[in-house]
């Protein structure tokens, strides 16, 4: 206690110097947590969005599936297993046919996959209501993004080609039925969703799917061959790009960390050289040395308490704002292959704040601990005399 | 007569370069409760080193400081903070008060380390402010003060505790002769009515006026021991 109290005494006093060390370590205690929040927002808006728009609560892969490797899509096909179409009628699994062609927009080639799905599916938040029957026309769905990269809108029809169960081309013009926005851009780009009995017809795959997506409270049961997949393995990707980010950021706020403590550190050993005196003074009227090694780290970590209750200060409103009005994305970052919104709203939870709190106060504590042992060797008559160098 | 300071063949050598510097050389002496004496002598005599070594903030080289039965050579870090913090007041040249603290918290820092009660805290530190007459000051900073007010605020500070012994190095060195006068009649009361005994390290020729015992050193030696019938306490 007496050497907190003298910490808030003496860095109080210290005036101008203490303004500016607290007023740096702020900055980089609020950098930090909005940063972190802002990849967690992400993250949460990430899985959140994969999870209803394309993965649900799992899926029941065909064994020989495997979404890296498009030449896997030709023989990942079969009917379902009789326990597995007892799921599909419960509404419990919902399932997806695939397979590779050719679209031909405005004359060109450009490889697709075309995506068969349900068009009364209730699981994915695709909306595939659009994809029902439309008087003799085959409907398709496509992303914006998809629709952006072909130049198609609502109503065109677009050439697609591909190669049924035997091999054989066929082509046909669908009419693209709807465009949906999603931030998901792994069930957008480069695809193009028609009925699901439609396409299983076109491919001569009647009842057949290459997965299935699950629905909340499915409980996988043995289908094999087919394999379950659950939301772990299937967000584990999204979960490294996030993971990467975070690190990358973290030498960003690492650096303006350490340009903080530097602050602190700097402050540290002048002060220890400027009140050689005070530390002889303190030692002649009976504190041992590490007592008042005790007092000049503590004064390093309050600067470190004081810088969190200014960046509380000013930093509370400011993050409660960007929560609340979200930080908007740069348009490119829509194609860069990751789920990302055009807003993410960072999300500042408890553990964060308790974190970057203890972040600080250790880190400011041991940049204020190192010059301050110094003192532990120091003779008080040096001291007093002030002739430490 | 209660002995309570005794320094037997106390030798004391800094090293200097490669070589070495004897700061004192064979002293032997022994202090009473209540003595008012005064280490005499010119700069580098080892005035000071003595001092800090009664003061237990520095250890002999060779022989023997015995401060209240104490040997300060077989004192840890702790056990000296502990004999300095209960049982030794120090005042300095240069009054070395906390710059940040007011006054009354420059005297309360003592206790403070003691970890005595508030209530009882409280009472003890304006009781030594009126020692010294500055409880008109208790909110002021060592800034806001002067020369001599400084060195009372220390003076408080050193006695507020109630040491057995107070060691002044030069007390008066940066004060005019009023304001010496009044620090050394404090310190005479102090003498008097608390029994504590005081050594100084000094060669201000109004602190031997007070002196009631006086040790010239030269080159580290004791070269006179003389007890003496003060004339600034008889004048005073």
């Amino acid at each position: 206690m007496l050497a907190i109290k003298l910490a808030f005494k003496n860095i109080l006093g210290a005036g101008f110097r203490t303004i500016l060390n607290i007023s740096v370590l702020s900055f980089a205690f609020v950098v930090i947590i909005f940063y972190n929040g802002v990849l967690e927002g992400w993250n949460q808006q990430a899985r959140r969005d994969t999870i209803e728009w394309e993965i649900g609560q799992g899926q029941l892969w065909h064994p020989d599936y495997d979404p890296l490797d498009f030449f896997s899509y030709q023989d990942a096909h079969a009917p379902l297993p009789e326990a597995v179409q007892a799921e599909v009628a419960a509404g419990q699994l919902t399932p997806i046919l695939l397979t590779q062609a050719s679209a031909f927009p405005q004359g060109r080639m450009q490889g697709v996959i075309l995506k068969g799905i349900d068009p009364k599916q209730p699981i994915l938040k695709i909306p595939t209501a659009l994809l029902a029957d439309q008087d003799g026309q085959t409907p398709a769905l496509i992303g914006k993004r998809m629709a952006h990269a072909i130049k198609a809108k609502e109503g065109d029809q677009l050439l697609v080609r591909w190669r049924d169960k035997n091999g054989t081309f066929d082509a046909l013009e669908v009419t693209i039925s709807g465009i949906f926005d999603s931030n998901v851009p792994t069930i957008d780009a480069g695809q193009i969703w028609l009925p699901l009995e439609r396409l299983q017809q076109m491919l001569s795959m009647p009842g057949e799917a290459t997965y299935l997506v699950a629905r909340e409270g499915f409980v996988p049961a043995n289908a094999a061959p087919w394999v379950f997949k659950g939301q772990d393995f299937l967000l584990a990707d999204l979960d490294t790009i996030i993971q990467s980010k975070k690190g990358a950021s973290g030498i960003m706020y690492g650096l303006l960390l350490i340009i903080a403590l530097l602050a602190i550190f700097d402050t540290q050993v002048l002060s220890i050289f400027r009140r050689q005196k005070e530390i002889g003074t303190y030692i002649a009227l009976g504190m041992t040395r590490w007592q008042v090694v005790g007092i000049f780290t503590v004064e390093g970590a309050t600067y470190s308490i004081l810088a969190i209750l200014l960046g509380a200060l000013y930093g509370t409103p400011l993050l409660w704002y960007l929560a609340k009005v979200g930080w908007a994305m740069p348009s490119a970052s829509q194609d860069m292959g990751i789920s990302i919104a055009e807003k993410i709203y960072p999300v500042f939870g408890f553990g964060l704040i308790l974190g970057t709190i203890l972040l600080v106060v250790l880190s400011a504590t041991v940049v204020s601990f190192l010059p301050a042992r110094k003192i532990a060797k120091i003779n008080p008559t040096d001291a007093l005399k002030g002739k430490i160098q | 007569m209660e002995s309570i300071i005794q320094i037997d063949q106390l030798t004391k050598r800094f090293p200097v370069g490669a070589g070495e510097f004897t700061a004192l050389k064979d002293i032997r002496l022994e202090f009473q409760k209540g003595e008012f004496t005064g280490f005499v002598g010119p700069s580098g005599s080892g005035k000071t080193t003595l001092l800090n070594i009664i003061g237990s903030l520095d250890t002999p080289t060779e022989g023997e400081v015995t401060v209240l039965g104490q040997s300060i050579a077989h004192l840890t870090h702790k056990q000296s903070a502990k004999l300095r913090n209960q049982h030794l007041g120090f005042i300095f040249q240069t009054y070395n008060l906390f710059p940040v603290y007011t006054v009354y918290e420059n005297v309360e820092f003592a206790l403070l380390l003691q970890h005595m009660p508030a209530a009882e805290r409280h009472k003890a530190v304006l009781d030594a402010l009126e020692w010294v007459g500055l409880t008109d000051k208790i909110k002021s900073r060592p800034d806001q003060l002067s020369g001599g007010e400084g060195q009372r605020v220390a003076i408080a500070r050193a006695m507020v505790k109630r040491p057995a012994i107070m060691l002044a190095d030069e007390p008066t060195a940066n004060l005019d002769s009023k304001n010496s006068h009044h620090i050394l009649q404090t310190m005479v009361r102090l003498n008097q009515e608390l029994k504590t005994t005081f050594l100084f390290a000094t060669h201000d020729e109004k602190v031997m006026g007070y002196l009631r015992r006086i040790i010239s050193l030269e080159d580290g030696r004791v070269v006179k021991d003389e007890a003496l019938a003060p004339q600034g306490q008889a004048g005073a």
